[in-house]
């Protein structure tokens, strides 16, 4: 029996401004552990605005979400981000490094708000995590004096410090070239099956997603599509 | 909480932008340095123009009024005691100005534990005979330990020794002013003629300079004895008792209850010198404004760098929230980099504030009427600086808190998404 990692129960969500447009209808799905699973669809389906609701970012939604079993609504912004810090990574499109910090020390923020390891600790784990990415070289450098392709590594190694229950990206490749992306596309592939990590991820690239475990497929705020 | 977390991410962003932090910081040194000068220079020239004035003053003085009785005849009449009486040609009457009884009342007062000390004096009326022409002018009789210590006499005295009046028989120390109309100097006779038309020749063995000028035309100074025996009067003879206090707030109340007490006419500090305190106080008010105003104008300068900075820093923003950071941690770094600011501004401010104030110390203030001031006066009081610091940590933090307060409410999404 796998664990279930994360559940959506009948997620519905509107848009009013300016005219009232429903996004998300009734959405249902649940995640287990170690699955790799891509969400894809035309751009304005959705797609991005489920996985917002699904990362805990936006609470304004209608439905039930469990993170390890436990409800999200009704949570305070504090606690939530505090179930993002433990529990989920994020890798967007953009790669979000803060340009005022080393290599290093981006992968050691969510790490060092944590909290449950030393700065010591966090520091030798973050070095293993870019060890895992191939970039531990760049370790000291500025996160602006890396290449595009290098920076998304770093991210992904961010998103990897506290050993999430889940990783979520958002077209974490939209932004690579051919060679990049499915060099990203490799690493998370890696990781689900050295490190059985659980991943979502929202992406339009068809070839991205077609060797992914699960494609969930949707149109018009709705899920059409599950295999 | 992770405060070194918090505040090494501050330290990071403050670094980052260090040119727009300095310039933001030094908006507060200069605030605080001026703030600090400001107070500095002008409670020095408050304690200066006061000094002039309220040491020299009692805080409680005890004296005769010639004056009409209130209590006239008609009043003690049953028969008329309800009637409206009105009375005319009423005169002054007694005019004997000595206290009586003062030997008992200096020991009275003495004893009140209110009481910081007391100098007996007497005034007389005079007249300064200079070959042909007279000069009106007043001589008080003081005693000589009690008038330094309690009224700073010694600090008057421009050229002489204080002690001479005590030690030589028949001696006087003349108002500057008074010796200059009479070409006197130090060892001369000058001829003096009371009221009375007594003459008597009195040995100059200073010069006094009390800033004011009108002072220093007619007043001198003799002991005690020598006023007495200039005046003809026995050695009880005292017109004037000035009370110093240990606390001049009391003054009014205490006069009123000496008036009662002793049978004499009293008058308090703040009644004879209301307007020196009203000045002083419009310019303490005056000097906080224009500080606190400085302050707050730098408090802009640090609320607008940290808009621009959470501006600048939306992704940064964003990401350290979409990674667990909460809207307070966002605010708690903002408002350290505020405070740090402010902090930082401050301790400068406080440095060349002290330095400015030293700078005004050295200034030649020259003024003939103010003999014991050589350099501009500069009251150092810590105060200030406590002032300056709690002040330039409110305004910063108040600076910080709004936009702070703005980057506690970003929204990851939107950000992450509009890109």
């Amino acid at each position: 029996m796998s664990q279930i990692v994360l559940q959506a129960k009948n997620i519905n969500k509107s848009f009013h401004d300016p005219i009232t447009v429903k996004v998300l209808n009734n959405i249902n799905f649940s995640i287990n552990k170690g699955e790799f699973v891509s969400i894809i669809g035309k751009s304005g389906c959705g797609k991005s605005t489920l996985l917002y609701i699904l990362s805990t970012m936006d609470t304004d939604y209608e439905g039930e979400l469990l993170i390890d079993k436990q409800e999200m609504k009704n949570k305070k912004e504090a606690q939530l981000a505090k179930i993002r810090n433990e529990k989920i990574g994020f890798v967007f499109q953009f790669h979000y490094l803060l340009n005022e910090f080393t290599v290093l020390k981006n992968v050691m923020l969510p790490g060092l708000k944590l909290a449950k390891y030393n700065a010591k600790e966090v520091e030798h784990r973050a070095m293993e995590k870019l060890k895992i990415l191939g970039i531990e070289n760049e370790a000291l450098k500025k996160a602006n004096q890396l290449s595009g392709g290098q920076k998304q590594r770093v991210a992904i190694a961010r998103a990897l410090i506290n050993d999430p229950l889940i990783i979520m990206g958002d077209e974490p490749t939209g932004n690579l070239d051919k060679k990049n992306s499915e060099n990203v596309f490799d690493i998370f592939k890696q990781l689900t099956q050295e490190f059985n990590q659980t991943l979502l991820i929202v992406t339009h690239d068809q070839s991205f997603a077609r060797n992914t475990n699960r494609i969930i497929e949707m149109e018009d705020g709705r899920i059409i599509n599950d295999k | 909480m992770n405060y070194k977390l918090i505040l090494d991410i501050a330290k990071s962003l403050l670094l980052a932008r260090w040119k727009q932090t300095l310039v933001a910081a030094i908006g507060v040194t200069f605030s605080i340095a001026m703030f600090i000068a400001l107070l500095g220079f002008m409670t020095g020239l408050n304690d200066l123009l006061d000094g002039l004035i309220l040491n020299r003053t009692a805080h409680v003085r005890l004296f005769n009024e010639i004056k009409p009785n209130p209590n006239q005849p008609i009043n003690a009449s049953d028969a008329y005691k309800t009637h409206h009486n009105f009375i005319e040609s009423v005169k002054a009457v007694g005019g004997r100005l000595e206290i009586y009884n003062n030997a008992a009342i200096i020991k009275t007062l003495n004893a009140d534990p209110r009481v910081l000390g007391l100098a007996p004096k007497i005034t007389a009326q005079v007249l300064y005979n200079s070959g042909a022409t007279d000069i009106t002018g007043i001589v008080s009789g003081i005693d000589v330990d009690a008038e330094t210590k309690l009224f700073f006499f010694n600090d008057y005295i421009v050229s002489g020794k204080v002690n001479d009046l005590k030690n030589i028989a028949n001696s006087i120390v003349l108002g500057k002013g008074v010796a200059e109309k009479l070409l006197a100097n130090i060892g001369d006779i000058v001829q003096v003629t009371t009221s009375k038309g007594d003459i008597m020749p009195l040995r100059v063995v200073g010069f006094f300079q009390s800033g004011v000028l009108d002072i220093d035309k007619v007043q001198s100074y003799a002991s005690i004895s020598t006023t007495q025996k200039l005046l003809g009067k026995g050695n009880g003879y005292i017109t004037d008792i000035n009370v110093k206090l240990k606390d001049l707030t009391l003054a009014p109340a205490i006069a009123k209850e000496y008036a009662q007490l002793f049978r004499v006419d009293t008058e308090d500090i703040q009644t004879a010198n209301a307007q020196y305190e009203t000045g002083s106080s419009v310019r303490t008010t005056i000097s906080y404004t224009v500080g606190i105003t400085l302050l707050i104008v730098a408090g802009f300068g640090i609320y607008n760098i940290l808009n621009m900075m959470i501006y600048e820093k939306m992704d940064s923003i964003a990401i350290l929230k979409a990674t667990g950071f909460s809207g307070k941690d966002v605010r708690r770094i903002f408002i350290a980099i505020s405070l740090s600011i402010g902090v930082f501004g401050a301790f400068l401010g406080l440095i060349s504030g002290f330095l400015l104030s030293a700078i005004i110390d050295q200034i030649p203030f020259n003024n003939p009427g103010l003999p014991a001031v050589k350099t501009y006066p500069i009251n150092y009081s810590l105060s200030f600086y406590i002032i300056g610091t709690i002040f330039s940590i409110i305004t910063t933090y108040l600076a910080g808190f709004f936009p702070a307060q703005k980057a506690s409410k970003i929204d990851p999404v939107i950000i992450i998404r509009g890109k």
